[in-house]
Formats: structure tokens, sequence, C-alpha cells
């Protein structure tokens, strides 16, 4: 009986190691503090992407890009959004009080799991999102087989 | 120097709208007469845009309900449909009567003149 109630201490230097107490508040501090953190995106610009048996659909969202300065490329199973966001021109004794947004050229790639027929592929652009509709080819096109029984 | 502070979240009011609150990001500039601020709301519905200013604070509101195309199924979703509101706080008067908003882009670009004539009166102090 006395056997079970000794507890097994584990050695001292493993309780109460200060560095590793440290590393696991600043961990904690990292995950508090990243989730309060304002801008959510890192990347430029933020996409969606829906699939269906007949292609692929992409939403781009491209505010204050003007449809004529996005560059869309379009091979085989990729897609690559590129373009440039200029910054707001400034002339002197305009004090920039706040900047958010960001500027400069942007990129961004996605790779399907399927190809895309590059001929049949469009592009509209409203309200600042870029609408891609991307099919497939139609002999890529999944097919059902029908199971017969013999 | 204008200094404008902002209420990242409106954690003590809760939307009656469903769906998430966005915090737009923003660019401010301060001119000589004016301040000209950009906010990132791209898919909002022009009419849904609100903007207001109440005393010294300003608030922004737009929604975004576009739907998804038709037959498809979300693959990978980065943004969703929901409601742009932020707020700033001016530390100076400003004329809202004359505010500028044009939605262009999915930006909107506000332009919100200084008060010019603000009734304050500057009391000189003497010192004996």
């Amino acid at each position: 009986m006395l056997g079970e109630m000794i507890r097994e201490m584990p050695p001292a230097r493993q309780r109460l190691d200060p560095v590793r107490q440290m590393q696991r508040a600043q961990a904690d501090l990292n995950r508090l503090f990243g989730g309060l953190r304002f801008d959510t995106e890192t990347e430029f610009p933020s996409l969606n992407l829906w699939t269906s048996p007949n292609g692929a659909v992409v939403a781009a969202e491209v505010p204050g890009v003007p449809p004529e300065d996005i560059d869309i490329t379009v091979r085989r199973d990729t897609v690559t959004i590129r373009g440039t966001r200029p910054p707001e021109p400034t002339e002197g004794g305009t004090v920039v009080l706040r900047q958010e947004r960001m500027h400069g050229p942007f990129a961004r790639t996605i790779v399907l799991p399927f190809r895309i027929d590059t001929d049949k592929a469009s592009a509209k652009f409203e309200r600042g999102v870029v609408i891609l509709t991307l099919p497939r080819p139609e002999d890529d096109k999944p097919r059902q087989i029908k199971v017969a029984r013999s | 120097m204008n200094q404008l502070q902002s209420n990242a979240s409106s954690a003590s009011a809760e939307s009656t709208n469903a769906g998430p609150i966005f915090t737009p990001p923003a660019d401010i500039l301060e001119k000589s007469d004016a301040v000209v601020m950009l906010l990132d709301v791209p898919g909002a519905d022009p009419a849904s845009l609100d903007v207001t200013l109440d005393k010294r604070v300003l608030t922004v509101t737009a929604r975004v309900t576009s739907t998804a195309p038709e037959g498809s199924a979300p693959a990978y979703i980065e943004f969703r449909n929901g409601t742009y509101e932020r707020r700033f706080a001016f530390s100076e008067p400003m004329d809202g009567e004359s505010i500028d908003a044009t939605l262009k882009d999915g930006v909107l670009r506000l332009t919100v003149p200084k008060a010019t004539d603000t009734g304050a009166k500057k009391i000189s102090v003497k010192a004996e």
C-alpha cells in the first residue's frame, strides 16, 4: 500500500525548467495575439474556388485594380492572376495617416486537379471581384459507366 | 495633426444580419482641407452602402450578398458573404454635409472636408 501512495516525482530538472516555461508562455501569447491580428489575409488577392463536373469557377477580390490591368493566364491545369495595384498619388502637404491596403505587384496561381479548355475560359469583372469560368475539355469530363448484370 | 482612432471590432453590439462582419482595410490621407479615406470593399452592393457622420464618428457599412455559381460545390473559400463595417473617430470637427463618397471597382473613396466654421471660440489667457 505504501508503494502505491508514493508517486514517482520526475527529475527536478524537468519540473521547473524556466526556459521551457518561457517558451510555452511565448507560444501562448503568439496564439492569443495571432487571433487578434487585424489584417487577416496575407495573400492578395483572396480567392474562392468552386468545382463541378463541368469545370471550375474562381473568384478573386481585386478592389481598385481596373480589369485592363489584370493579367490572367490559363494553361493546362493552372490559372495565374497577376497585376499591380498602384498606390494613391500624394502631392506634397499630404500626410499619410494610415496605410493598410496592399500596394504594388501581386500574383497568385491555382493548380486545378483537371485540365482546362483554354479556348472556352472566360472572365468577367464586377464590383472589384474578377470571376473566371474555366470549363473542362469535353473529352476530359467525367463519364458515368453503367454496370450491367451479366 | 488629425488623429484617427478606429474600432476594429464591434464586440459590444451584435449585427442583426446573418454572416460575419469584416473590417475593410483603409488608407487614410490627410490633406490641408480634407481627409481622404480609401476602403477596400470588394463585392459590396452599392445599394447597401451606408456612410454616416455623427458628431465626430464616421461609420461605414456595406453588405456583400453574392451567390455561388450554379451547380458547383465550394472547393476552397477565402472570402465569404457578410457585412463590411468600420468606424472612425475624428479628432477635429468635420463637415458632414459635404462628404463625397464614390464606390468604384470595389474601393470606397471618401473625401471628408474639415469644418471651416466650427463656432468654437479661442479664448486667450492673460497671465499675471
